[in-house]
Protein backbone atom coordinates (compact mmCIF):
# COMPACT_ATOMS: atom_id res chain seq x y z
CA UNK A 1 0.00 0.00 0.00
CA UNK A 2 2.97 2.14 0.36
CA UNK A 3 2.93 3.70 -3.03
CA UNK A 4 -0.29 4.53 -3.05
CA UNK A 5 -0.97 8.26 -3.53
CA UNK A 6 -3.53 8.91 -0.73
CA UNK A 7 -4.74 12.69 -0.36
CA UNK A 8 -4.11 13.92 3.23
CA UNK A 9 -7.71 14.73 3.44
CA UNK A 10 -9.32 11.40 4.44
CA UNK A 11 -12.78 12.53 3.95
CA UNK A 12 -14.09 15.02 1.89
CA UNK A 13 -17.91 15.23 1.50
CA UNK A 14 -19.59 17.95 -0.62
CA UNK A 15 -23.65 18.62 -0.28
CA UNK A 16 -24.28 14.99 0.30
CA UNK A 17 -27.93 14.07 -0.02
CA UNK A 18 -29.92 10.90 0.44
CA UNK A 19 -33.65 10.91 -0.15
CA UNK A 20 -36.09 7.98 1.14
CA UNK A 21 -39.38 8.45 -0.46
CA UNK A 22 -40.05 11.90 1.03
CA UNK A 23 -37.70 11.51 4.29
CA UNK A 24 -34.62 14.02 3.22
CA UNK A 25 -32.07 11.57 5.53
CA UNK A 26 -29.03 13.44 4.70
CA UNK A 27 -29.67 17.15 3.14
CA UNK A 28 -26.75 18.22 2.11
CA UNK A 29 -23.74 17.10 4.48
CA UNK A 30 -20.53 18.72 4.12
CA UNK A 31 -17.83 17.58 5.36
CA UNK A 32 -13.79 17.81 5.63
CA UNK A 33 -11.72 15.44 8.12
CA UNK A 34 -7.99 15.67 8.43
CA UNK A 35 -5.94 12.29 8.07
CA UNK A 36 -5.22 11.27 11.44
CA UNK A 37 -7.12 11.42 14.76
CA UNK A 38 -10.33 10.67 15.78
CA UNK A 39 -13.18 12.47 13.83
CA UNK A 40 -16.99 12.64 15.96
CA UNK A 41 -20.31 13.10 13.71
CA UNK A 42 -22.44 13.45 17.06
CA UNK A 43 -26.82 13.94 16.55
CA UNK A 44 -29.30 12.13 17.44
CA UNK A 45 -31.41 9.01 16.33
CA UNK A 46 -32.23 9.57 12.98
CA UNK A 47 -30.53 12.78 12.05
CA UNK A 48 -28.97 10.94 9.17
CA UNK A 49 -25.50 9.54 11.13
CA UNK A 50 -25.59 6.49 10.00
CA UNK A 51 -26.90 7.05 6.25
CA UNK A 52 -23.77 9.73 6.03
CA UNK A 53 -21.43 6.94 6.87
CA UNK A 54 -23.42 3.77 4.81
CA UNK A 55 -22.53 6.72 1.24
CA UNK A 56 -19.24 7.58 2.73
CA UNK A 57 -17.97 3.55 3.03
CA UNK A 58 -19.65 3.12 -0.07
CA UNK A 59 -22.57 0.95 0.99
CA UNK A 60 -25.03 3.75 -0.05
CA UNK A 61 -25.16 5.62 -3.46
CA UNK A 62 -25.83 9.24 -3.13
CA UNK A 63 -28.42 11.05 -4.64
CA UNK A 64 -26.59 14.28 -4.98
CA UNK A 65 -23.53 15.60 -3.88
CA UNK A 66 -19.91 13.76 -3.83
CA UNK A 67 -17.42 12.38 -1.63
CA UNK A 68 -13.78 11.60 -1.91
CA UNK A 69 -11.95 8.87 0.57
CA UNK A 70 -8.39 10.06 0.32
CA UNK A 71 -9.08 11.70 -2.90
CA UNK A 72 -10.82 8.94 -4.23
CA UNK A 73 -14.34 8.99 -5.39
CA UNK A 74 -16.87 6.95 -3.31
CA UNK A 75 -19.21 6.26 -6.25
CA UNK A 76 -16.36 6.22 -9.32
CA UNK A 77 -13.27 4.47 -7.38
CA UNK A 78 -15.44 2.82 -4.99
CA UNK A 79 -13.55 -0.68 -5.45
CA UNK A 80 -10.63 1.60 -4.27
CA UNK A 81 -12.34 3.55 -1.44
CA UNK A 82 -13.31 -0.23 -0.01
CA UNK A 83 -9.15 -0.81 -0.06
CA UNK A 84 -8.64 1.58 1.94
CA UNK A 85 -11.49 1.58 4.53
CA UNK A 86 -13.12 -0.66 7.68
CA UNK A 87 -16.54 -0.44 8.38
CA UNK A 88 -18.12 -1.35 11.98
CA UNK A 89 -21.92 -1.10 11.70
CA UNK A 90 -24.55 -0.48 14.50
CA UNK A 91 -25.87 -3.78 14.15
CA UNK A 92 -22.81 -6.66 13.90
CA UNK A 93 -21.25 -7.34 10.81
CA UNK A 94 -20.21 -10.85 11.84
CA UNK A 95 -21.74 -14.32 10.94
CA UNK A 96 -23.74 -15.32 14.19
CA UNK A 97 -23.65 -18.90 12.97
CA UNK A 98 -20.23 -19.15 13.20
CA UNK A 99 -17.50 -18.68 15.63
CA UNK A 100 -14.89 -16.22 15.86
CA UNK A 101 -12.24 -17.54 14.46
CA UNK A 102 -14.34 -18.64 11.53
CA UNK A 103 -15.38 -15.51 10.80
CA UNK A 104 -12.09 -13.71 11.11
CA UNK A 105 -10.51 -16.02 8.77
CA UNK A 106 -13.23 -15.69 6.06
CA UNK A 107 -12.65 -12.01 6.33
CA UNK A 108 -9.31 -12.07 5.59
CA UNK A 109 -8.87 -15.13 2.86
CA UNK A 110 -11.79 -12.63 1.21
CA UNK A 111 -9.30 -9.62 1.15
CA UNK A 112 -6.56 -12.11 -0.49
CA UNK A 113 -4.43 -13.48 2.73
CA UNK A 114 -3.20 -16.98 2.13
CA UNK A 115 -5.10 -19.62 4.41
CA UNK A 116 -1.71 -19.97 7.13
CA UNK A 117 -2.24 -15.25 7.18
CA UNK A 118 -5.28 -15.61 8.17
CA UNK A 119 -5.27 -17.82 10.69
CA UNK A 120 -2.03 -15.56 12.51
CA UNK A 121 -3.97 -12.92 12.02
CA UNK A 122 -7.36 -14.03 13.54
CA UNK A 123 -5.21 -15.14 15.99
CA UNK A 124 -3.32 -12.29 16.96
CA UNK A 125 -6.80 -10.01 16.59
CA UNK A 126 -8.43 -12.19 18.92
CA UNK A 127 -5.70 -12.07 21.70
CA UNK A 128 -5.58 -8.27 20.78
CA UNK A 129 -9.26 -7.85 21.71
CA UNK A 130 -9.55 -10.07 24.33
CA UNK A 131 -11.67 -12.74 22.29
CA UNK A 132 -8.89 -15.50 22.63
CA UNK A 133 -11.36 -17.77 24.89
CA UNK A 134 -14.38 -17.42 23.59
CA UNK A 135 -12.53 -17.78 19.89
CA UNK A 136 -14.34 -21.17 19.29
CA UNK A 137 -17.58 -20.33 21.05
CA UNK A 138 -20.53 -19.48 18.09
CA UNK A 139 -21.64 -16.11 18.12
CA UNK A 140 -24.95 -16.32 19.63
CA UNK A 141 -23.63 -16.88 23.17
CA UNK A 142 -21.39 -13.22 22.99
CA UNK A 143 -22.24 -10.34 24.81
CA UNK A 144 -22.86 -7.08 22.98
CA UNK A 145 -19.51 -6.29 24.14
CA UNK A 146 -17.78 -9.22 22.69
CA UNK A 147 -19.93 -8.77 19.94
CA UNK A 148 -18.93 -5.71 19.17
CA UNK A 149 -15.02 -6.17 20.05
CA UNK A 150 -15.31 -9.11 17.13
CA UNK A 151 -16.73 -6.41 14.84
CA UNK A 152 -14.18 -4.15 14.94
CA UNK A 153 -11.31 -6.81 14.53
CA UNK A 154 -12.99 -7.78 11.86
CA UNK A 155 -12.56 -4.61 10.18
CA UNK A 156 -9.12 -4.55 10.96
CA UNK A 157 -7.77 -7.36 9.52
CA UNK A 158 -6.28 -5.09 5.98
CA UNK A 159 -4.95 -2.38 8.54
CA UNK A 160 -7.20 0.51 6.73
CA UNK A 161 -5.86 3.62 6.93
CA UNK A 162 -9.65 5.13 7.48
CA UNK A 163 -11.98 3.34 10.40
CA UNK A 164 -15.83 3.97 9.91
CA UNK A 165 -17.42 2.84 13.71
CA UNK A 166 -21.08 3.64 13.62
CA UNK A 167 -22.16 4.14 17.34
CA UNK A 168 -20.04 2.25 18.47
CA UNK A 169 -21.09 1.47 21.96
CA UNK A 170 -24.74 2.39 21.97
CA UNK A 171 -25.73 -0.41 24.60
CA UNK A 172 -22.73 -1.30 26.20
CA UNK A 173 -22.87 -1.20 29.94
CA UNK A 174 -19.80 1.62 30.98
CA UNK A 175 -17.28 -0.67 31.71
CA UNK A 176 -17.23 -2.12 28.36
CA UNK A 177 -18.03 1.02 26.63
CA UNK A 178 -14.59 2.19 28.70
CA UNK A 179 -12.63 -0.57 26.92
CA UNK A 180 -14.47 -0.11 23.64
CA UNK A 181 -12.72 3.98 24.20
CA UNK A 182 -9.61 2.36 24.96
CA UNK A 183 -9.17 0.57 22.08
CA UNK A 184 -10.48 3.04 19.41
CA UNK A 185 -7.62 5.26 21.22
CA UNK A 186 -4.89 3.06 20.68
CA UNK A 187 -6.43 2.60 16.86
CA UNK A 188 -5.07 6.48 15.96
CA UNK A 189 -2.06 5.75 17.79
CA UNK A 190 -0.80 3.23 15.54
CA UNK A 191 -1.52 6.27 12.74
CA UNK A 192 -5.35 5.59 11.80
CA UNK A 193 -7.47 7.34 10.75
CA UNK A 194 -11.33 7.15 13.05
CA UNK A 195 -14.79 8.04 12.44
CA UNK A 196 -17.48 7.51 14.50
CA UNK A 197 -21.07 8.62 15.20
CA UNK A 198 -22.52 8.90 18.51
CA UNK A 199 -25.39 9.82 20.33
CA UNK A 200 -23.40 10.97 23.61
CA UNK A 201 -21.87 14.32 23.59
CA UNK A 202 -19.81 12.57 26.18
CA UNK A 203 -18.46 10.29 24.08
CA UNK A 204 -17.66 12.67 21.57
CA UNK A 205 -16.02 14.95 24.08
CA UNK A 206 -13.80 12.03 25.41
CA UNK A 207 -12.53 10.59 22.19
CA UNK A 208 -12.77 12.85 19.46
CA UNK A 209 -10.04 15.65 18.17
CA UNK A 210 -12.77 17.15 16.34
CA UNK A 211 -16.41 16.87 16.24
CA UNK A 212 -19.44 17.96 13.55
CA UNK A 213 -23.00 17.88 15.03
CA UNK A 214 -25.94 16.73 12.36
CA UNK A 215 -29.32 17.27 12.53
CA UNK A 216 -32.34 16.52 10.41
CA UNK A 217 -29.60 15.56 7.90
CA UNK A 218 -27.55 18.78 8.11
CA UNK A 219 -24.07 19.78 9.75
CA UNK A 220 -25.36 21.99 12.35
CA UNK A 221 -22.31 22.89 14.01
CA UNK A 222 -18.17 21.61 13.43
CA UNK A 223 -14.89 22.08 15.73
CA UNK A 224 -13.33 21.23 18.35
CA UNK A 225 -14.78 19.73 21.69
CA UNK A 226 -13.63 23.13 23.13
CA UNK A 227 -14.80 25.32 20.78
CA UNK A 228 -18.47 23.37 20.51
CA UNK A 229 -18.79 23.15 24.27
CA UNK A 230 -17.86 26.78 24.23
CA UNK A 231 -21.10 27.11 22.23
CA UNK A 232 -23.62 25.86 24.36
CA UNK A 233 -22.30 27.55 28.07
CA UNK A 234 -20.82 25.80 30.77
CA UNK A 235 -21.51 22.85 32.90
CA UNK A 236 -24.14 23.82 35.73
CA UNK A 237 -23.82 23.22 39.52
CA UNK A 238 -26.95 21.82 41.51
CA UNK A 239 -27.23 22.11 45.26
CA UNK A 240 -30.32 19.87 47.31
CA UNK A 241 -30.99 21.45 50.63
CA UNK A 242 -31.39 19.16 53.47
CA UNK A 243 -33.95 21.44 55.40
CA UNK A 244 -36.11 23.67 53.10
CA UNK A 245 -36.45 26.63 55.43
CA UNK A 246 -32.44 27.73 54.24
CA UNK A 247 -33.66 28.18 50.93
CA UNK A 248 -33.27 32.12 50.54
CA UNK A 249 -30.44 32.23 52.97
CA UNK A 250 -28.61 29.64 50.76
CA UNK A 251 -29.86 31.56 47.45
CA UNK A 252 -28.21 34.91 49.13
CA UNK A 253 -24.83 33.48 49.91
CA UNK A 254 -24.36 31.62 46.27
CA UNK A 255 -25.40 35.31 44.70
CA UNK A 256 -22.86 36.63 46.44
CA UNK A 257 -19.96 34.19 45.98
CA UNK A 258 -20.77 33.33 42.44
CA UNK A 259 -22.08 36.59 40.98
CA UNK A 260 -24.66 34.97 39.17
CA UNK A 261 -27.89 34.03 39.08
CA UNK A 262 -29.22 31.10 40.57
CA UNK A 263 -32.51 29.14 40.06
CA UNK A 264 -34.28 27.94 42.72
CA UNK A 265 -36.54 24.80 42.78
CA UNK A 266 -39.96 24.46 45.12
CA UNK A 267 -37.90 20.87 46.55
CA UNK A 268 -34.79 22.57 47.71
CA UNK A 269 -32.91 22.28 45.03
CA UNK A 270 -30.62 24.83 43.88
CA UNK A 271 -28.97 25.63 40.08
CA UNK A 272 -26.24 28.00 39.29
CA UNK A 273 -23.60 27.92 37.07
CA UNK A 274 -20.31 25.87 37.22
CA UNK A 275 -17.44 28.06 37.86
CA UNK A 276 -13.46 27.75 39.09
CA UNK A 277 -13.84 24.57 41.70
CA UNK A 278 -12.02 26.16 44.35
CA UNK A 279 -14.95 29.10 44.84
CA UNK A 280 -17.16 25.96 44.88
CA UNK A 281 -14.79 25.01 47.81
CA UNK A 282 -14.92 28.56 49.28
CA UNK A 283 -18.98 28.02 48.84
CA UNK A 284 -19.16 24.86 50.40
CA UNK A 285 -17.53 25.85 53.91
CA UNK A 286 -19.74 29.23 53.67
CA UNK A 287 -22.46 26.93 53.53
CA UNK A 288 -20.93 24.97 56.40
CA UNK A 289 -20.17 28.05 58.56
CA UNK A 290 -23.75 29.21 57.95
CA UNK A 291 -25.35 25.75 59.26
CA UNK A 292 -26.88 25.14 56.06
CA UNK A 293 -27.08 21.38 55.61
CA UNK A 294 -26.87 20.18 52.15
CA UNK A 295 -28.24 16.05 50.99
CA UNK A 296 -26.68 16.56 47.63
CA UNK A 297 -24.09 18.37 45.75
CA UNK A 298 -23.63 17.70 41.64
CA UNK A 299 -22.34 18.93 38.78
CA UNK A 300 -24.16 18.73 35.34
CA UNK A 301 -22.72 19.26 32.18
CA UNK A 302 -24.44 19.93 29.05
CA UNK A 303 -26.47 17.71 28.02
CA UNK A 304 -27.25 16.66 24.03
CA UNK A 305 -30.41 17.84 24.40
CA UNK A 306 -29.03 21.46 25.94
CA UNK A 307 -26.55 21.58 22.93
CA UNK A 308 -29.61 20.88 20.67
CA UNK A 309 -31.71 23.09 22.04
CA UNK A 310 -28.39 25.88 21.87
CA UNK A 311 -27.60 25.17 18.37
CA UNK A 312 -30.99 24.51 16.73
CA UNK A 313 -33.44 25.75 19.10
CA UNK A 314 -35.73 22.51 19.72
CA UNK A 315 -34.99 19.72 21.77
CA UNK A 316 -33.69 16.45 20.35
CA UNK A 317 -37.08 14.87 18.88
CA UNK A 318 -38.44 11.39 20.48
CA UNK A 319 -40.67 10.64 17.89
CA UNK A 320 -39.94 7.75 16.13
CA UNK A 321 -37.96 8.20 12.97
CA UNK A 322 -37.77 5.72 9.89
CA UNK A 323 -34.22 3.95 11.32
CA UNK A 324 -31.56 5.37 8.67
CA UNK A 325 -30.39 2.04 7.26
CA UNK B 1 -1.47 -1.46 -7.14
CA UNK B 2 -4.41 0.30 -8.37
CA UNK B 3 -7.12 -1.35 -9.23
CA UNK B 4 -6.76 -0.57 -12.89
CA UNK B 5 -3.33 -2.17 -12.89
CA UNK B 6 -5.22 -5.92 -12.29
CA UNK B 7 -5.55 -7.43 -15.79
CA UNK B 8 -9.31 -8.57 -16.53
CA UNK B 9 -7.82 -12.66 -16.16
CA UNK B 10 -6.57 -11.54 -12.66
CA UNK B 11 -10.05 -10.33 -12.04
CA UNK B 12 -12.07 -13.66 -12.77
CA UNK B 13 -9.43 -15.69 -11.02
CA UNK B 14 -9.78 -13.53 -7.81
CA UNK B 15 -14.07 -13.99 -8.52
CA UNK B 16 -13.56 -17.70 -8.67
CA UNK B 17 -11.47 -17.87 -5.28
CA UNK B 18 -13.51 -14.85 -3.27
CA UNK B 19 -16.32 -17.55 -4.79
CA UNK B 20 -15.21 -20.19 -2.98
CA UNK B 21 -14.42 -18.77 0.00
CA UNK B 22 -18.17 -17.76 0.22
CA UNK B 23 -19.21 -21.57 -0.77
CA UNK B 24 -16.41 -22.54 1.93
CA UNK B 25 -18.37 -20.21 4.60
CA UNK B 26 -22.06 -21.82 3.47
CA UNK B 27 -20.71 -25.55 3.53
CA UNK B 28 -19.21 -23.98 7.34
CA UNK B 29 -22.70 -22.72 8.25
CA UNK B 30 -24.64 -26.21 7.57
CA UNK B 31 -21.97 -28.24 9.72
CA UNK B 32 -22.80 -25.42 12.48
CA UNK B 33 -26.89 -25.92 11.80
CA UNK B 34 -27.52 -29.22 10.42
CA UNK B 35 -31.47 -28.72 10.97
CA UNK B 36 -31.06 -26.66 7.77
CA UNK B 37 -30.78 -29.95 5.99
CA UNK B 38 -34.02 -31.32 7.38
CA UNK B 39 -35.85 -30.38 4.01
CA UNK B 40 -33.55 -32.69 2.07
CA UNK B 41 -33.02 -35.15 4.41
CA UNK B 42 -36.69 -36.01 5.82
CA UNK B 43 -38.57 -35.28 2.80
CA UNK B 44 -37.17 -37.97 0.41
CA UNK B 45 -37.24 -41.00 3.02
CA UNK B 46 -40.50 -39.81 3.83
CA UNK B 47 -42.19 -39.43 0.88
CA UNK B 48 -40.41 -42.45 -0.99
CA UNK B 49 -42.60 -44.31 1.98
CA UNK B 50 -45.64 -42.53 2.16
CA UNK B 51 -46.12 -42.12 -1.60
CA UNK B 52 -44.40 -45.78 -2.70
CA UNK B 53 -46.67 -47.51 0.16
CA UNK B 54 -49.78 -45.16 -0.47
CA UNK B 55 -50.13 -45.01 -4.26
CA UNK B 56 -48.13 -48.41 -5.74
CA UNK B 57 -51.02 -50.94 -5.27
CA UNK B 58 -53.70 -48.33 -6.91
CA UNK B 59 -51.22 -47.36 -9.83
CA UNK B 60 -48.94 -50.11 -10.70
CA UNK B 61 -50.74 -53.24 -8.98
CA UNK B 62 -47.71 -53.42 -6.47
CA UNK B 63 -44.95 -51.55 -4.90
CA UNK B 64 -42.34 -53.01 -6.63
CA UNK B 65 -43.75 -52.57 -10.22
CA UNK B 66 -44.40 -48.86 -8.55
CA UNK B 67 -40.82 -47.81 -7.74
CA UNK B 68 -39.16 -47.35 -11.06
CA UNK B 69 -42.01 -45.07 -11.94
CA UNK B 70 -42.17 -43.33 -8.48
CA UNK B 71 -38.28 -42.87 -7.28
CA UNK B 72 -37.37 -40.48 -10.17
CA UNK B 73 -40.21 -38.47 -9.97
CA UNK B 74 -40.06 -38.43 -5.86
CA UNK B 75 -36.34 -37.50 -7.14
CA UNK B 76 -37.09 -34.23 -9.43
CA UNK B 77 -40.02 -33.59 -6.71
CA UNK B 78 -37.17 -33.33 -3.76
CA UNK B 79 -34.40 -32.21 -5.19
CA UNK B 80 -36.34 -29.01 -6.76
CA UNK B 81 -38.05 -28.39 -3.66
CA UNK B 82 -34.54 -28.70 -2.23
CA UNK B 83 -33.78 -25.64 -4.46
CA UNK B 84 -36.09 -23.43 -3.12
CA UNK B 85 -33.99 -22.97 0.31
CA UNK B 86 -31.66 -20.60 -1.46
CA UNK B 87 -34.08 -18.19 -2.24
CA UNK B 88 -34.69 -18.46 1.79
CA UNK B 89 -31.35 -18.06 3.12
CA UNK B 90 -30.14 -15.55 0.33
CA UNK B 91 -32.74 -13.33 1.64
CA UNK B 92 -32.35 -13.92 5.09
CA UNK B 93 -27.86 -13.73 4.44
CA UNK B 94 -28.87 -10.36 2.44
CA UNK B 95 -30.96 -8.93 5.54
CA UNK B 96 -28.29 -9.53 8.14
CA UNK B 97 -25.67 -6.94 9.33
CA UNK B 98 -22.40 -9.48 7.81
CA UNK B 99 -23.94 -8.61 4.59
CA UNK B 100 -22.97 -4.81 4.36
CA UNK B 101 -19.18 -6.44 5.45
CA UNK B 102 -19.07 -8.48 2.55
CA UNK B 103 -20.50 -5.49 0.75
CA UNK B 104 -17.59 -2.97 2.10
CA UNK B 105 -14.61 -5.01 1.04
CA UNK B 106 -12.86 -5.02 -2.02
CA UNK B 107 -14.11 -8.49 -3.23
CA UNK B 108 -16.03 -9.50 -6.75
CA UNK B 109 -19.69 -8.28 -5.72
CA UNK B 110 -20.98 -11.77 -7.47
CA UNK B 111 -19.31 -13.63 -4.84
CA UNK B 112 -21.33 -14.19 -1.77
CA UNK B 113 -24.11 -14.98 -4.47
CA UNK B 114 -22.26 -17.39 -6.50
CA UNK B 115 -20.75 -18.67 -3.59
CA UNK B 116 -24.09 -19.41 -1.77
CA UNK B 117 -25.23 -21.81 -4.91
CA UNK B 118 -21.88 -23.51 -4.98
CA UNK B 119 -22.63 -24.43 -1.56
CA UNK B 120 -25.91 -25.57 -2.12
CA UNK B 121 -24.82 -28.33 -4.34
CA UNK B 122 -24.47 -30.55 -1.10
CA UNK B 123 -28.29 -30.32 -0.52
CA UNK B 124 -28.66 -31.77 -4.03
CA UNK B 125 -26.11 -34.39 -3.39
CA UNK B 126 -27.97 -35.34 -0.39
CA UNK B 127 -31.01 -35.54 -1.82
CA UNK B 128 -29.97 -38.18 -4.72
CA UNK B 129 -27.96 -40.55 -2.65
CA UNK B 130 -30.89 -40.69 0.27
CA UNK B 131 -33.73 -41.19 -2.54
CA UNK B 132 -31.74 -43.56 -4.32
CA UNK B 133 -30.67 -45.42 -1.18
CA UNK B 134 -34.45 -45.50 0.07
CA UNK B 135 -35.45 -47.63 -3.46
CA UNK B 136 -32.72 -49.56 -2.67
CA UNK B 137 -33.69 -50.82 0.05
CA UNK B 138 -37.49 -51.21 -0.84
CA UNK B 139 -35.87 -53.59 -3.73
CA UNK B 140 -35.52 -50.96 -6.77
CA UNK B 141 -32.53 -52.75 -9.07
CA UNK B 142 -32.39 -50.27 -11.87
CA UNK B 143 -31.47 -52.13 -15.05
CA UNK B 144 -28.95 -49.93 -15.99
CA UNK B 145 -27.03 -50.37 -13.24
CA UNK B 146 -24.83 -48.46 -11.37
CA UNK B 147 -24.16 -46.19 -14.76
CA UNK B 148 -27.39 -45.38 -15.23
CA UNK B 149 -27.96 -43.94 -11.24
CA UNK B 150 -25.06 -42.44 -11.96
CA UNK B 151 -26.18 -40.18 -14.68
CA UNK B 152 -29.32 -39.90 -14.00
CA UNK B 153 -28.38 -38.59 -10.34
CA UNK B 154 -25.71 -35.99 -12.51
CA UNK B 155 -29.19 -35.18 -14.25
CA UNK B 156 -31.11 -34.41 -11.65
CA UNK B 157 -28.49 -32.20 -9.78
CA UNK B 158 -27.55 -30.81 -12.66
CA UNK B 159 -31.25 -29.48 -13.66
CA UNK B 160 -31.64 -28.32 -9.75
CA UNK B 161 -28.75 -26.39 -10.06
CA UNK B 162 -29.61 -24.62 -12.95
CA UNK B 163 -33.57 -23.86 -11.78
CA UNK B 164 -32.31 -22.71 -8.08
CA UNK B 165 -31.37 -19.22 -9.96
CA UNK B 166 -35.20 -18.92 -10.79
CA UNK B 167 -35.37 -19.11 -6.45
CA UNK B 168 -32.18 -17.46 -6.09
CA UNK B 169 -33.56 -14.40 -8.22
CA UNK B 170 -36.93 -14.59 -5.93
CA UNK B 171 -34.89 -14.56 -3.02
CA UNK B 172 -32.51 -11.05 -4.40
CA UNK B 173 -35.95 -9.34 -5.35
CA UNK B 174 -38.01 -10.25 -2.49
CA UNK B 175 -38.54 -7.96 0.76
CA UNK B 176 -39.09 -11.20 3.49
CA UNK B 177 -37.59 -14.61 3.67
CA UNK B 178 -40.57 -15.61 4.09
CA UNK B 179 -42.56 -14.05 0.99
CA UNK B 180 -39.80 -15.98 -1.00
CA UNK B 181 -41.14 -19.47 0.83
CA UNK B 182 -44.54 -18.70 -0.34
CA UNK B 183 -43.86 -17.69 -3.83
CA UNK B 184 -41.50 -20.53 -4.54
CA UNK B 185 -44.24 -23.28 -3.43
CA UNK B 186 -47.23 -21.71 -5.48
CA UNK B 187 -44.99 -22.13 -8.34
CA UNK B 188 -43.18 -25.45 -7.58
CA UNK B 189 -46.53 -26.96 -6.26
CA UNK B 190 -48.16 -27.59 -9.60
CA UNK B 191 -45.12 -27.97 -10.82
CA UNK B 192 -44.01 -31.33 -9.41
CA UNK B 193 -47.51 -32.93 -9.09
CA UNK B 194 -48.66 -31.87 -12.39
CA UNK B 195 -46.46 -34.06 -14.23
CA UNK B 196 -45.93 -37.84 -14.95
CA UNK B 197 -43.82 -37.79 -11.42
CA UNK B 198 -46.59 -40.03 -9.26
CA UNK B 199 -49.62 -41.20 -12.13
CA UNK B 200 -49.13 -41.99 -15.61
CA UNK B 201 -50.32 -39.13 -17.61
CA UNK B 202 -52.73 -40.49 -19.93
CA UNK B 203 -55.29 -41.07 -16.76
CA UNK B 204 -55.22 -37.14 -17.00
CA UNK B 205 -58.24 -35.47 -18.23
CA UNK B 206 -57.30 -33.85 -21.71
CA UNK B 207 -56.06 -29.86 -20.57
CA UNK B 208 -54.44 -31.79 -17.62
CA UNK B 209 -52.70 -33.92 -19.58
CA UNK B 210 -51.65 -31.43 -22.12
CA UNK B 211 -49.88 -29.39 -19.48
CA UNK B 212 -48.44 -32.70 -18.00
CA UNK B 213 -46.73 -33.57 -21.01
CA UNK B 214 -45.03 -30.24 -21.76
CA UNK B 215 -44.57 -29.37 -18.16
CA UNK B 216 -40.25 -29.45 -17.83
CA UNK B 217 -40.74 -31.41 -14.73
CA UNK B 218 -42.30 -34.23 -16.63
CA UNK B 219 -39.38 -34.10 -19.15
CA UNK B 220 -36.95 -34.55 -16.44
CA UNK B 221 -38.83 -37.75 -14.81
CA UNK B 222 -38.55 -39.70 -17.89
CA UNK B 223 -35.30 -38.54 -18.94
CA UNK B 224 -34.69 -40.31 -15.55
CA UNK B 225 -37.05 -43.29 -16.53
CA UNK B 226 -35.16 -43.84 -19.49
CA UNK B 227 -31.29 -43.72 -17.86
CA UNK B 228 -32.16 -45.75 -15.26
CA UNK B 229 -33.81 -48.38 -17.13
CA UNK B 230 -32.53 -48.28 -20.75
CA UNK B 231 -29.01 -46.99 -19.56
CA UNK B 232 -29.46 -44.68 -22.54
CA UNK B 233 -30.19 -40.50 -23.09
CA UNK B 234 -33.51 -40.08 -24.99
CA UNK B 235 -35.22 -36.92 -26.44
CA UNK B 236 -36.61 -36.11 -22.57
CA UNK B 237 -33.16 -36.07 -21.91
CA UNK B 238 -31.97 -33.24 -24.80
CA UNK B 239 -35.08 -31.30 -23.38
CA UNK B 240 -34.25 -31.31 -19.84
CA UNK B 241 -30.57 -30.35 -20.38
CA UNK B 242 -30.61 -27.43 -22.82
CA UNK B 243 -34.38 -26.31 -21.05
CA UNK B 244 -32.05 -26.32 -17.62
CA UNK B 245 -29.23 -24.85 -19.41
CA UNK B 246 -31.41 -22.12 -20.67
CA UNK B 247 -33.53 -21.62 -17.25
CA UNK B 248 -29.62 -20.96 -15.99
CA UNK B 249 -28.69 -18.45 -18.68
CA UNK B 250 -31.79 -16.40 -18.32
CA UNK B 251 -32.14 -16.45 -14.89
CA UNK B 252 -28.36 -15.27 -13.62
CA UNK B 253 -28.53 -12.77 -16.48
CA UNK B 254 -31.53 -11.30 -14.26
CA UNK B 255 -30.81 -12.55 -11.03
CA UNK B 256 -27.30 -10.86 -11.09
CA UNK B 257 -28.16 -7.34 -12.26
CA UNK B 258 -31.12 -7.35 -9.58
CA UNK B 259 -28.26 -8.63 -7.18
CA UNK B 260 -25.57 -5.61 -8.53
CA UNK B 261 -28.28 -3.04 -8.34
CA UNK B 262 -29.24 -4.16 -4.72
CA UNK B 263 -25.91 -4.66 -3.57
CA UNK B 264 -24.41 -1.59 -5.00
Amino acid sequence: MTSLQLSPTAVHAQALVKIFGDNHAVNGVDLEIPAGGIYGVLGPNGAGKTTTIRMLATLLKPDRGSAKIFGYDVVKDSRMVRRLIGVTGQYASVDEKLSATENLIIFSRLLGFSSRESKRKANELLEEFGLTEAAKRPLAKYSGGMRRRLDLAASLIAQPPLIFLDEPTTGLDPRTRNQMWNTIRRLVKDGSTVVLTTQYLDEADQLADRIAVIDHGKVIAEGTPAQLKAKIGTASLELVLADNENLQQAKDIIQQMLMAEVHATANSTITAPMVDAEVITDLLLAFRNAHIRLSAVMVKSPTLDEVFLTLTGHHTEQQTIPVDH
Amino acid sequence: MTGKKISGLTNVALMVQQSIIMAYRGLLKVRRTPEQLIDVTIQPILFTLMFTYLFGGAIAGNVHDYLPIIIPGILAQTILTGSVAIGVNLREDMDKGVFDRFRSLPIARIAPLAGALMADAIRYIIVTVLTFAMGYIMGMRPPAGFTGVLEASLLAIFFAWCSSWIFAFFGVIAKTASGVQGISMIILFPLTFLSNAFVPVNTLPKPLAWFAKVNPVSHLVTAIRTLLEQGKTNHDFWVSLFGGLIIMVVFSAITVRAYIRKAA
